[in-house]
């Protein structure tokens, strides 16, 4: 090949100065021997054009004083390695950031610490970009015969990465003409390490129109085949457009940093606190309302839309919407299983059922006491709780009343455990509380907002109403566990003899309320 | 910790003394190939498909270890131009489930490659193995500087009883066993080994349902950059130096990972769960056999509406059993 020559050879290193003094004296070589060339295009082993190499001519004939090189002040890139912008500039660096971090790091925090300051050259302004550029005749030589250059090089040498700012700092002392881009299409991952290509971004590649493409794997053979080979490409005159590409790797990033809010799995097991979202999606807890109303589940399923289950944690198992023994994902419901690990239970759940909204039943009998902290410090949990609810039950059963004296006696102590985490300066769940009293003066408000919030359907209000359970005598079933020395409190204040209702409706029960 | 291993190490190095090499074919393994190591006994039907399989991965050498097979099954991989065999009577469990003979054999042939570690019934996929060779994961992991890629363990079964269909040698078993449940798996860390601990599937949804914590592990590392002074502990479930076993991210995001598609629930589970619990030489005394043995004699079906039928790897990420983490 007669346009091949050999330049001398350096040792490369990652950031290292032996990069930049290989680049220097193959420019030099290469401006040297061939008077006709314009622009001077750097690439590596791992670059692959990916439009016919005419079209990359005619572009840059086009644009004949133009330098592309990307350049912006270290105070205006966010892509810096070790938390070292200004300070690449400033300070020395003997250590191998790579193969000796500790070092390198003690020595960095020792010139911070006495106040070390390196003198920047007459004046220039440092500039990091791309290493990858291409530059015309006439500036490539300019910073190569510049009279100062000793000054330069023996400056940069001490510069930590100088590849990314030696041609990048001196292209803005000469050039007529830049445009702070790279023709090289390179993406770089969190890590500050370039995302590399497969055979697979095949049509990703093509359909970016970028000129050079890097890092391509090595045994991608499709792609070297593909644009090494044909040279059908019409001359599309288009700019390089790399969006597609670039949403795909910024994707890729956030991935790997904030991950699928909601999701437990092998590779993502967040530690307290690090979770970005205890669970996937908003649910609602119900605590009471199955108690007090009789149709409570299969009404709010009708209004909302969204699936209802029952006492997800009961004690015998849990109890799914339509009686299912599994749900979503394969999700048993053995109490044994859930309770094994009720939060895996949980977030499961609503992870399966992403796109469906979950609603739940919650009570003081209910196997809570390893999950209600998950439930209540999560803010996509919307609690909503009619505290005392659980004696109606009890109230309308036909068992001893030693019996329900003791029964009532063990819930009250569990419910009120409960809402002491609910009130908790921890919890994080949207929460609303009502006893019991208060909530039956106005039951069709506070529904309401719940509803509203839920927020699925029906924003002219509710049309249809739950049925309330039969309530009379309720205040004499208080009264009668208060004189068997219980304290019922958890439900507000009910009147023993009549139910205030009744008074004010004066309309046998039971009735719908409106 | 050091010195577990170093248990590890010299356990590894008392049971190799019952190996007995049938075909050393090492010498003709590269620097930079990507080893499978093996353990198995008595699995001939499934061996022709297992070797299909990693040989398209890309796979450059199989070493193996036959644990007294009486099916041919040892003669049909002593003809293999690209398997180095040895075989044993020894007991299986007494070499930790065959932990400490590959790791003799690991240490031996693995230094400085890329090692899978699988059984003839797990089946690696990872994030773009459908347009990747393995090599292309490896390459990424070093750039990365990861020492090593975990991969959970799903348990794959078949619609139906488990012995309706018959599986025939050179098929692939996810033909038959094509079903797997995608979100019943329940994690926990282990402090010691800093590993992840997962059970669930359908194993715990059938056959552990009343004792949850008995249900078996599904936690793998399979794929290491072997350096000589690693060693397995337990299976392939856990690893030292324990920073081997990172293969979660704790602060949010998502590392890559892929998935070992166990395909165990064929129709020669029954029986090979009978022989088991006659030999005894499994976990826990074959605890796990004993329940699957109830349990296969009245509802051998794992079946059930939500299991998900497999499709490919795009499948297991969306479900959020594995990621692509910053691979793209």
């Amino acid at each position: 090949m007669p346009d091949v020559r050999y330049s001398k050879r350096h040792r490369c290193e990652w950031g290292t100065w032996g990069l930049v003094a290989a680049t220097q004296g193959a420019a030099e070589l290469m401006l040297q021997e061939f008077p006709d060339v314009r622009h001077v295009y750097l690439a590596s082993g791992s670059c692959l054009p990916l439009r016919p190499v005419q079209e990359l001519k005619d572009y840059l004939a086009d644009r004949p004083n133009t330098d592309f090189i990307e350049s912006a002040t270290t105070a205006d890139v966010p892509w810096t390695i070790g938390g070292l912008d200004h300070e690449r500039f400033t300070l020395r660096f003997p250590f191998s950031w790579r193969k000796n971090r500790f070092l390198f790091d003690r020595y960095v925090a020792l010139q911070r610490r006495m106040g070390y300051k390196r003198h920047i050259p007459n004046g220039i302004v440092p500039h990091m970009g791309s290493q990858w550029w291409c530059l015309t005749r006439q500036t490539l030589s300019a910073i190569l015969s510049d009279p100062e250059r000793d000054i330069y090089d023996r400056y940069f040498k001490r510069v930590w990465i100088p590849d990314e700012s030696y041609f990048q700092t001196l292209a803005r002392q000469y050039s007529r003409q830049i445009e702070s881009r790279s023709l090289t299409l390179s993406k770089f991952d969190y890590q500050g390490k370039p995302h590399i290509f497969y055979d697979d971004h095949l049509q990703l590649l093509r359909r970016s129109d970028c000129f050079v493409a890097r890092k391509i794997w090595p045994f991608a053979n499709r792609l070297y085949d593909a644009f090494l080979t044909d040279s059908a490409g019409a001359m599309k005159r288009t700019e390089p457009n790399p969006g597609k590409i670039d949403r795909i790797f910024s994707k890729a990033v956030e991935r790997r940093t904030l991950g699928r809010p909601g999701l437990y799995m092998q590779s993502r097991f967040p530690v307290e606190g690090r979770e970005n979202g205890l669970t996937c999606a908003q649910y609602s807890v119900f605590e009471g309302f199955s108690d007090l109303f009789e149709n409570f589940e299969s009404w709010l399923a009708r209004v909302t839309g969204t699936r209802v289950h029952g006492h997800l944690f009961a004690p015998e198992h849990a109890e799914f919407a339509d009686g299912q023994t599994v749900v979503n994902g394969a999700l048993s419901d053995s109490a044994t299983l859930r309770d094994y690990n009720p939060r895996a239970f949980l977030t499961s759940l609503i992870w399966n059922t992403r796109g469906e909204r979950q609603c739940f039943q919650v009570g003081p009998q209910d196997t809570i006491k390893n999950i209600e902290w998950d439930i209540a410090k999560d803010p996509n949990a919307q609690i909503s709780v009619i505290s005392g609810a659980w004696a109606v039950p009890l109230f309308k059963s036909n068992r001893n009343f030693s019996e329900i004296r003791q029964e009532a006696a063990r819930l009250q102590q569990a419910e009120s455990k409960h809402l002491g985490v609910l009130r908790s300066q921890w919890s994080k769940a949207r929460i609303r509380i009502w006893t019991m009293a208060d909530f039956i003066e106005a039951p069709m408000e506070p529904l309401q907002t719940i509803i509203d919030e839920i927020g699925q359907q029906n924003m002219r209000g509710i049309a249809e109403v739950p049925k309330m359970a039969e309530l009379t005598g309720f205040g004499q079933f208080l009264q009668n566990l208060k004189n068997q020395g219980m304290h019922p409190y958890l439900m507000g204040d009910f009147p023993v003899a009549h139910d205030p209702h009744e008074q004010q409706n004066n309309k046998p029960k039971p009735y719908l309320v409106k | 910790m050091r010195l577990k291993r170093k248990r590890a190490k010299i356990r590894a190095w008392r049971k190799h003394f019952s190996l007995r090499s049938v075909s050393d074919r090492t010498n003709k393994i590269k620097p930079g190939d990507i080893l499978v190591f093996s353990t198995f006994r008595d699995e001939y039907v499934r061996l022709p498909y297992f070797m299909e399989y990693y040989r398209n991965l890309g796979v450059s050498h199989f070493l193996m270890v036959d644990n007294d097979s009486q099916d041919g099954g040892r003669e049909y991989l002593a003809d293999q131009p690209d398997v180095s065999l040895w075989t044993t009577k020894a007991s299986y469990k007494n070499a930790r489930f065959g932990v400490d003979w590959l790791n003799w054999l690991q240490a031996k042939y693995g230094d400085g490659h890329w090692i899978l570690v699988v059984d003839p019934d797990e089946f690696f996929v990872y994030p773009f193995c459908d347009t990747r060779p393995i090599r292309a994961l490896t390459d990424w992991l070093d750039v990365s500087h990861l020492r090593s890629f975990g991969a959970m363990l799903l348990d794959m079964y078949p619609k139906g009883r488990m012995d309706a269909v018959r599986y025939l040698p050179g098929q692939n078993p996810i033909e038959i066993a094509s079903w797997f449940d995608p979100g019943n798996y329940v994690i926990q860390k282990n402090g010691a080994f800093g590993n992840l601990w997962i059970q669930g599937g359908p194993r715990a949804r059938v056959f552990f349902a009343d004792k949850p914590k008995k249900a078996p592990a599904l936690n793998k590392v399979p794929l290491v950059k072997w350096d000589r002074r690693y060693a397995f502990v337990s299976s392939t479930h856990m690893l030292l130096p324990r920073g081997l076993n990172q293969t979660y991210d704790t602060l949010g995001g998502e590392k890559a990972s892929g998935v070992l598609l166990h395909a165990k629930f064929l129709d020669t589970f029954a029986h090979k769960a009978e022989e088991e619990l006659d030999r005894k030489q499994h976990y826990a005394a074959s605890v796990e056999y004993q329940s699957y043995y109830d349990n296969l004699h009245d509802n051998p079906d794992l079946w059930c509406k939500w299991s998900e039928k497999y499709i490919n790897w795009r499948q297991l990420e969306i479900l959020g059993l594995m990621s692509k983490g910053n691979w793209a």
